[in-house]
Protein backbone atom coordinates (compact mmCIF):
# COMPACT_ATOMS: atom_id res chain seq x y z
CA UNK A 1 0.00 0.00 0.00
CA UNK A 2 2.85 2.16 0.30
CA UNK A 3 3.50 2.70 -3.36
CA UNK A 4 -0.09 4.04 -3.54
CA UNK A 5 -0.05 6.20 -0.35
CA UNK A 6 1.16 10.14 -0.39
CA UNK A 7 4.20 10.99 1.17
CA UNK A 8 3.66 14.68 2.25
CA UNK A 9 7.63 15.03 1.87
CA UNK A 10 8.02 14.35 -1.31
CA UNK A 11 4.43 15.72 -3.34
CA UNK A 12 3.73 18.69 -5.22
CA UNK A 13 -0.32 19.79 -4.19
CA UNK A 14 0.11 21.73 -7.73
CA UNK A 15 0.91 18.69 -9.25
CA UNK A 16 0.03 18.56 -12.93
CA UNK A 17 -3.27 17.00 -14.50
CA UNK A 18 -3.42 15.79 -17.75
CA UNK A 19 -4.88 18.78 -18.99
CA UNK A 20 -2.01 21.10 -17.85
CA UNK A 21 0.08 19.01 -20.59
CA UNK A 22 -2.53 19.88 -23.00
CA UNK A 23 -2.60 23.26 -22.10
CA UNK A 24 1.39 23.29 -22.83
CA UNK A 25 0.28 22.95 -26.44
CA UNK A 26 -1.30 25.61 -26.82
CA UNK A 27 -4.73 24.10 -27.93
CA UNK A 28 -6.35 27.58 -29.38
CA UNK A 29 -3.26 28.62 -31.72
CA UNK A 30 -3.87 24.74 -32.72
CA UNK A 31 -6.75 25.04 -33.71
CA UNK A 32 -5.73 27.91 -36.40
CA UNK A 33 -2.77 25.81 -37.31
CA UNK A 34 -5.90 22.86 -37.89
CA UNK A 35 -8.04 24.87 -39.53
CA UNK A 36 -5.38 26.72 -42.12
CA UNK A 37 -3.70 23.51 -42.45
CA UNK A 38 -6.88 21.31 -43.31
CA UNK A 39 -7.95 23.98 -46.17
CA UNK A 40 -4.61 23.66 -47.71
CA UNK A 41 -4.75 20.25 -47.92
CA UNK A 42 -8.37 20.60 -49.24
CA UNK A 43 -7.92 22.98 -51.87
CA UNK A 44 -4.87 21.13 -53.28
CA UNK A 45 -5.38 19.70 -56.73
CA UNK A 46 -4.93 16.30 -55.41
CA UNK A 47 -7.66 14.21 -53.94
CA UNK A 48 -6.03 12.50 -50.35
CA UNK A 49 -7.13 9.45 -48.86
CA UNK A 50 -9.47 10.66 -45.62
CA UNK A 51 -7.14 8.42 -43.31
CA UNK A 52 -4.13 9.77 -44.77
CA UNK A 53 -5.58 13.34 -44.91
CA UNK A 54 -6.74 12.72 -41.09
CA UNK A 55 -3.51 11.61 -39.82
CA UNK A 56 -1.84 14.41 -41.79
CA UNK A 57 -3.98 17.16 -39.86
CA UNK A 58 -3.49 15.07 -36.78
CA UNK A 59 0.55 15.16 -37.30
CA UNK A 60 0.80 18.82 -38.76
CA UNK A 61 -1.40 19.81 -35.34
CA UNK A 62 0.92 18.04 -33.06
CA UNK A 63 3.90 19.43 -34.16
CA UNK A 64 2.20 23.29 -34.29
CA UNK A 65 1.69 22.37 -30.17
CA UNK A 66 4.82 21.26 -29.69
CA UNK A 67 6.31 24.37 -31.12
CA UNK A 68 4.33 25.89 -28.45
CA UNK A 69 5.17 23.78 -25.85
CA UNK A 70 8.78 24.83 -26.90
CA UNK A 71 7.77 28.55 -26.90
CA UNK A 72 6.46 28.18 -23.39
CA UNK A 73 9.81 26.34 -22.11
CA UNK A 74 11.80 29.30 -23.45
CA UNK A 75 9.72 32.13 -22.80
CA UNK A 76 9.03 31.00 -18.80
CA UNK A 77 10.66 34.10 -17.29
CA UNK A 78 8.13 36.38 -19.51
CA UNK A 79 5.23 34.24 -18.59
CA UNK A 80 5.55 34.65 -14.96
CA UNK A 81 5.19 38.73 -15.21
CA UNK A 82 2.91 39.17 -18.37
CA UNK A 83 -1.20 39.14 -17.12
CA UNK A 84 -1.47 37.35 -20.17
CA UNK A 85 0.46 34.50 -19.40
CA UNK A 86 0.74 33.98 -15.49
CA UNK A 87 -1.73 31.36 -15.73
CA UNK A 88 0.34 29.35 -17.81
CA UNK A 89 1.45 25.19 -16.71
CA UNK A 90 4.58 26.65 -15.94
CA UNK A 91 4.61 29.99 -14.16
CA UNK A 92 2.03 28.49 -12.07
CA UNK A 93 4.54 25.59 -10.84
CA UNK A 94 2.74 22.61 -12.07
CA UNK A 95 4.61 21.79 -15.16
CA UNK A 96 8.54 22.16 -14.92
CA UNK A 97 10.68 23.94 -17.11
CA UNK A 98 12.74 21.06 -17.81
CA UNK A 99 9.76 19.00 -18.67
CA UNK A 100 8.33 21.02 -21.26
CA UNK A 101 11.15 21.07 -22.80
CA UNK A 102 11.28 17.05 -22.69
CA UNK A 103 7.94 16.91 -23.88
CA UNK A 104 8.47 19.31 -26.90
CA UNK A 105 11.34 17.83 -28.13
CA UNK A 106 9.93 14.53 -28.13
CA UNK A 107 6.91 15.44 -29.80
CA UNK A 108 8.34 17.59 -32.62
CA UNK A 109 10.51 14.72 -33.59
CA UNK A 110 7.32 12.36 -33.22
CA UNK A 111 5.25 14.65 -35.61
CA UNK A 112 7.98 15.24 -38.26
CA UNK A 113 9.02 11.32 -38.51
CA UNK A 114 4.97 10.32 -38.47
CA UNK A 115 4.20 13.21 -40.85
CA UNK A 116 6.45 12.17 -43.18
CA UNK A 117 5.49 8.85 -42.75
CA UNK A 118 2.02 9.32 -43.40
CA UNK A 119 2.33 11.70 -46.66
CA UNK A 120 6.10 12.66 -47.99
CA UNK A 121 9.51 13.44 -46.84
CA UNK A 122 8.77 16.74 -48.15
CA UNK A 123 6.19 17.58 -45.89
CA UNK A 124 7.75 16.13 -42.74
CA UNK A 125 10.88 18.23 -43.78
CA UNK A 126 9.26 21.79 -44.18
CA UNK A 127 7.19 20.76 -40.76
CA UNK A 128 10.58 20.59 -39.28
CA UNK A 129 11.60 23.54 -40.54
CA UNK A 130 8.53 25.57 -39.36
CA UNK A 131 9.13 24.24 -35.69
CA UNK A 132 12.72 25.14 -36.27
CA UNK A 133 11.83 29.10 -37.43
CA UNK A 134 9.27 29.27 -34.66
CA UNK A 135 11.29 28.01 -31.54
CA UNK A 136 14.68 29.06 -32.14
CA UNK A 137 13.97 31.96 -35.42
CA UNK A 138 10.39 33.69 -33.77
CA UNK A 139 11.17 32.79 -29.67
CA UNK A 140 14.77 32.62 -29.32
CA UNK A 141 16.08 34.96 -31.38
CA UNK A 142 13.57 37.57 -32.76
CA UNK A 143 10.99 38.28 -30.24
CA UNK A 144 13.44 39.34 -27.44
CA UNK A 145 15.23 41.42 -29.84
CA UNK A 146 13.47 43.77 -32.52
CA UNK A 147 9.83 45.29 -32.57
CA UNK A 148 9.55 43.62 -35.84
CA UNK A 149 9.31 40.74 -33.77
CA UNK A 150 5.91 39.45 -34.87
CA UNK A 151 6.07 40.62 -38.66
CA UNK A 152 8.51 38.10 -39.09
CA UNK A 153 7.73 35.35 -36.78
CA UNK A 154 4.24 35.72 -38.38
CA UNK A 155 5.92 33.20 -40.52
CA UNK A 156 5.83 30.37 -38.13
CA UNK A 157 1.97 30.65 -37.72
CA UNK A 158 1.14 31.02 -41.70
CA UNK A 159 3.30 27.99 -42.98
CA UNK A 160 0.63 25.16 -42.23
CA UNK A 161 -1.56 25.52 -45.14
CA UNK A 162 1.70 25.07 -47.00
CA UNK A 163 2.43 21.53 -45.15
CA UNK A 164 -1.28 20.74 -45.90
CA UNK A 165 -0.99 21.31 -49.63
CA UNK A 166 3.19 19.92 -49.74
CA UNK A 167 1.32 16.64 -47.53
CA UNK A 168 -1.19 16.45 -50.55
CA UNK A 169 0.53 16.76 -53.63
CA UNK A 170 4.77 16.44 -52.79
CA UNK A 171 5.20 19.63 -54.53
CA UNK A 172 5.18 23.36 -53.92
CA UNK A 173 3.47 26.24 -56.43
CA UNK A 174 2.22 29.50 -55.91
CA UNK A 175 -1.60 28.58 -54.58
CA UNK A 176 -0.19 27.56 -51.02
CA UNK A 177 1.83 30.89 -50.90
CA UNK A 178 -0.91 32.85 -51.57
CA UNK A 179 -2.55 31.33 -48.12
CA UNK A 180 0.76 31.90 -46.54
CA UNK A 181 0.82 35.28 -47.76
CA UNK A 182 -2.98 36.05 -46.57
CA UNK A 183 -1.91 34.52 -42.70
CA UNK A 184 1.77 36.31 -42.53
CA UNK A 185 0.20 39.58 -43.32
CA UNK A 186 -2.94 39.09 -41.08
CA UNK A 187 -0.66 38.49 -38.17
CA UNK A 188 0.79 42.05 -37.10
CA UNK A 189 -2.70 44.30 -37.44
CA UNK A 190 -3.79 41.29 -35.31
CA UNK A 191 -1.21 41.42 -32.63
CA UNK A 192 -0.49 44.97 -32.69
CA UNK A 193 -4.27 45.49 -31.65
CA UNK A 194 -4.09 43.05 -28.95
CA UNK A 195 -1.16 44.77 -27.69
CA UNK A 196 -2.52 47.99 -27.78
CA UNK A 197 -5.07 47.46 -25.03
CA UNK A 198 -2.66 44.58 -23.38
CA UNK A 199 -1.00 47.97 -21.95
CA UNK A 200 2.00 47.43 -19.86
CA UNK A 201 1.97 43.58 -20.24
CA UNK A 202 5.07 43.57 -23.07
CA UNK A 203 6.70 46.63 -21.30
CA UNK A 204 6.65 45.20 -18.27
CA UNK A 205 8.10 41.71 -19.57
CA UNK A 206 10.93 43.87 -21.85
CA UNK A 207 9.72 42.17 -25.38
CA UNK A 208 10.30 45.20 -27.58
CA UNK A 209 7.03 44.83 -29.02
CA UNK A 210 5.97 48.33 -31.34
CA UNK A 211 4.43 49.94 -28.81
CA UNK A 212 7.19 50.30 -26.36
CA UNK A 213 9.88 50.70 -28.83
CA UNK A 214 7.85 53.09 -31.42
CA UNK A 215 4.94 54.40 -29.03
CA UNK A 216 1.07 53.65 -29.38
CA UNK A 217 0.55 56.15 -32.14
CA UNK A 218 3.12 54.56 -34.87
CA UNK A 219 1.67 51.77 -34.03
CA UNK A 220 -1.72 52.32 -34.88
CA UNK A 221 -0.32 53.78 -38.12
CA UNK A 222 1.16 50.50 -38.69
CA UNK A 223 -1.99 48.74 -38.20
CA UNK A 224 -3.48 50.84 -41.02
CA UNK A 225 -0.74 50.05 -43.57
CA UNK A 226 -0.87 46.66 -42.78
CA UNK A 227 -4.72 46.48 -42.85
CA UNK A 228 -4.02 48.18 -46.68
CA UNK A 229 -1.70 46.04 -47.98
CA UNK A 230 -3.54 42.79 -46.56
CA UNK A 231 -6.92 43.95 -48.10
CA UNK A 232 -5.13 44.40 -51.73
CA UNK A 233 -3.22 40.86 -51.22
CA UNK A 234 -6.66 39.55 -49.61
CA UNK A 235 -9.31 40.81 -52.92
CA UNK A 236 -6.12 40.00 -55.13
CA UNK A 237 -6.28 36.03 -54.23
CA UNK A 238 -9.66 35.60 -55.18
CA UNK A 239 -8.51 35.80 -59.01
CA UNK A 240 -6.26 32.86 -58.13
CA UNK A 241 -6.86 29.40 -58.97
CA UNK A 242 -8.08 29.08 -55.38
CA UNK A 243 -10.54 31.69 -54.90
CA UNK A 244 -13.79 32.78 -56.67
CA UNK A 245 -16.90 33.97 -56.68
CA UNK A 246 -17.70 32.88 -52.74
CA UNK A 247 -14.35 34.13 -51.71
CA UNK A 248 -14.53 37.53 -53.86
CA UNK A 249 -17.92 38.22 -52.03
CA UNK A 250 -16.39 37.34 -48.61
CA UNK A 251 -13.04 39.63 -49.47
CA UNK A 252 -14.93 42.49 -50.19
CA UNK A 253 -17.31 42.51 -47.32
CA UNK A 254 -14.68 41.63 -44.26
CA UNK A 255 -12.13 43.65 -46.05
CA UNK A 256 -14.29 46.59 -46.26
CA UNK A 257 -15.08 45.84 -42.18
CA UNK A 258 -11.26 45.41 -41.32
CA UNK A 259 -9.98 48.64 -43.16
CA UNK A 260 -12.87 50.64 -41.42
CA UNK A 261 -11.49 49.24 -38.33
CA UNK A 262 -8.27 49.29 -38.76
CA UNK A 263 -9.10 53.97 -40.04
CA UNK A 264 -11.10 53.99 -36.88
CA UNK A 265 -7.91 52.85 -34.55
CA UNK A 266 -5.59 55.33 -36.67
CA UNK A 267 -7.80 57.85 -35.73
CA UNK A 268 -7.99 57.55 -32.18
CA UNK A 269 -5.83 58.78 -29.32
CA UNK A 270 -5.20 57.39 -26.17
CA UNK A 271 -8.03 59.82 -24.10
CA UNK A 272 -10.28 58.31 -26.07
CA UNK A 273 -9.17 54.49 -26.19
CA UNK A 274 -9.02 54.84 -22.59
CA UNK A 275 -12.09 56.31 -21.97
CA UNK A 276 -13.91 53.24 -23.61
CA UNK A 277 -11.73 50.69 -22.11
CA UNK A 278 -10.15 50.06 -25.67
CA UNK A 279 -13.59 49.11 -27.38
CA UNK A 280 -12.74 49.89 -30.95
CA UNK A 281 -8.98 48.17 -30.58
CA UNK A 282 -11.21 45.07 -28.72
CA UNK A 283 -13.33 45.18 -31.69
CA UNK A 284 -11.12 45.23 -34.16
CA UNK A 285 -9.03 42.12 -32.40
CA UNK A 286 -12.06 40.18 -32.32
CA UNK A 287 -13.35 40.79 -36.16
CA UNK A 288 -9.42 39.77 -36.83
CA UNK A 289 -10.44 36.37 -35.72
CA UNK A 290 -13.41 36.01 -37.86
CA UNK A 291 -11.56 37.84 -40.81
CA UNK A 292 -9.28 35.16 -41.40
CA UNK A 293 -12.00 31.94 -40.35
CA UNK A 294 -14.18 33.27 -43.11
CA UNK A 295 -11.18 34.41 -45.90
CA UNK A 296 -10.27 30.11 -45.47
CA UNK A 297 -13.73 29.48 -44.87
CA UNK A 298 -14.31 30.93 -48.56
CA UNK A 299 -11.15 29.05 -50.18
CA UNK A 300 -12.41 25.91 -48.25
CA UNK A 301 -15.57 26.39 -49.77
CA UNK A 302 -14.49 26.97 -53.24
CA UNK A 303 -12.26 23.60 -53.10
CA UNK A 304 -15.54 22.06 -51.92
CA UNK A 305 -17.80 23.30 -54.67
CA UNK A 306 -14.87 22.32 -57.50
CA UNK A 307 -16.85 18.71 -57.50
CA UNK A 308 -19.82 19.90 -58.92
CA UNK A 309 -18.58 22.65 -61.55
CA UNK A 310 -19.49 25.34 -59.08
CA UNK A 311 -16.22 26.77 -57.23
CA UNK A 312 -13.80 28.75 -59.10
CA UNK A 313 -14.14 31.23 -62.00
CA UNK A 314 -15.27 28.03 -63.58
CA UNK B 1 -0.88 -0.65 7.38
CA UNK B 2 -4.07 1.43 7.50
CA UNK B 3 -6.18 2.50 4.91
CA UNK B 4 -6.24 5.69 3.92
CA UNK B 5 -9.29 7.99 2.91
CA UNK B 6 -8.37 8.65 -1.30
CA UNK B 7 -6.25 11.68 -1.33
CA UNK B 8 -7.22 14.36 -4.27
CA UNK B 9 -3.85 13.78 -5.80
CA UNK B 10 -4.37 10.19 -6.41
CA UNK B 11 -8.09 11.32 -8.41
CA UNK B 12 -5.26 13.74 -10.21
CA UNK B 13 -3.22 10.92 -11.15
CA UNK B 14 -5.73 8.39 -12.14
CA UNK B 15 -6.75 10.93 -14.58
CA UNK B 16 -3.73 11.42 -15.79
CA UNK B 17 -2.48 7.76 -15.97
CA UNK B 18 -5.99 7.30 -17.85
CA UNK B 19 -5.16 10.24 -20.47
CA UNK B 20 -2.09 8.61 -21.16
CA UNK B 21 -3.36 5.31 -21.76
CA UNK B 22 -5.91 6.59 -24.13
CA UNK B 23 -4.11 8.81 -25.48
CA UNK B 24 -1.43 5.57 -26.42
CA UNK B 25 -4.68 3.03 -27.66
CA UNK B 26 -5.44 6.11 -30.13
CA UNK B 27 -2.39 6.20 -31.29
CA UNK B 28 -1.92 2.34 -32.02
CA UNK B 29 -5.06 2.67 -33.93
CA UNK B 30 -4.21 5.34 -36.23
CA UNK B 31 -1.18 3.89 -36.81
CA UNK B 32 -2.97 0.34 -37.64
CA UNK B 33 -5.25 2.23 -39.41
CA UNK B 34 -2.65 4.22 -42.15
CA UNK B 35 -0.68 0.46 -42.80
CA UNK B 36 -3.95 -1.01 -43.30
CA UNK B 37 -4.36 2.40 -45.99
CA UNK B 38 -0.77 2.56 -47.05
CA UNK B 39 -0.92 -1.52 -47.72
CA UNK B 40 -4.23 -1.78 -49.61
CA UNK B 41 -3.47 0.92 -52.09
CA UNK B 42 0.16 -0.40 -52.87
CA UNK B 43 2.24 1.96 -51.16
CA UNK B 44 5.29 -0.66 -50.21
CA UNK B 45 4.95 -2.49 -53.38
CA UNK B 46 8.05 -2.35 -54.87
CA UNK B 47 8.21 -0.58 -58.59
CA UNK B 48 7.35 -3.05 -61.30
CA UNK B 49 9.94 -3.53 -64.43
CA UNK B 50 8.48 -2.31 -67.83
CA UNK B 51 9.32 -5.87 -69.31
CA UNK B 52 7.50 -8.49 -67.56
CA UNK B 53 7.81 -12.00 -68.38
Amino acid sequence: MSDASINASTVREDEASFGDYFALLKPRVMSLVVFTALVGLLAAPVPVHPVIGFCAILFIAIGGGASGALNMWWDADIDRVMKRTKGRPIPTGKIQEGEAMAFGLALSGLSVIMLGLATNVFAGAFLAFTIFFYVVVYTMWLKRSTPQNIVIGGAAGAFPPVIGWIAATGSMSVEPWLMFALTFMWTPPHFWALALFMRSDYDDAGVPMLTVTHGRRATRVHILVYTALLALLAVGTAFSDIGGPVYLTVALIMNFLFLRGAWKISRRNEDASEADNFRVERNFFKLSLLYLFLHFGAILAEALLKPYGLGGWG
Amino acid sequence: MSLRKTHELHQRRFGRNIGVALTLAAFIVIIFGLTVVKVTRGDFEPPRGEVQN
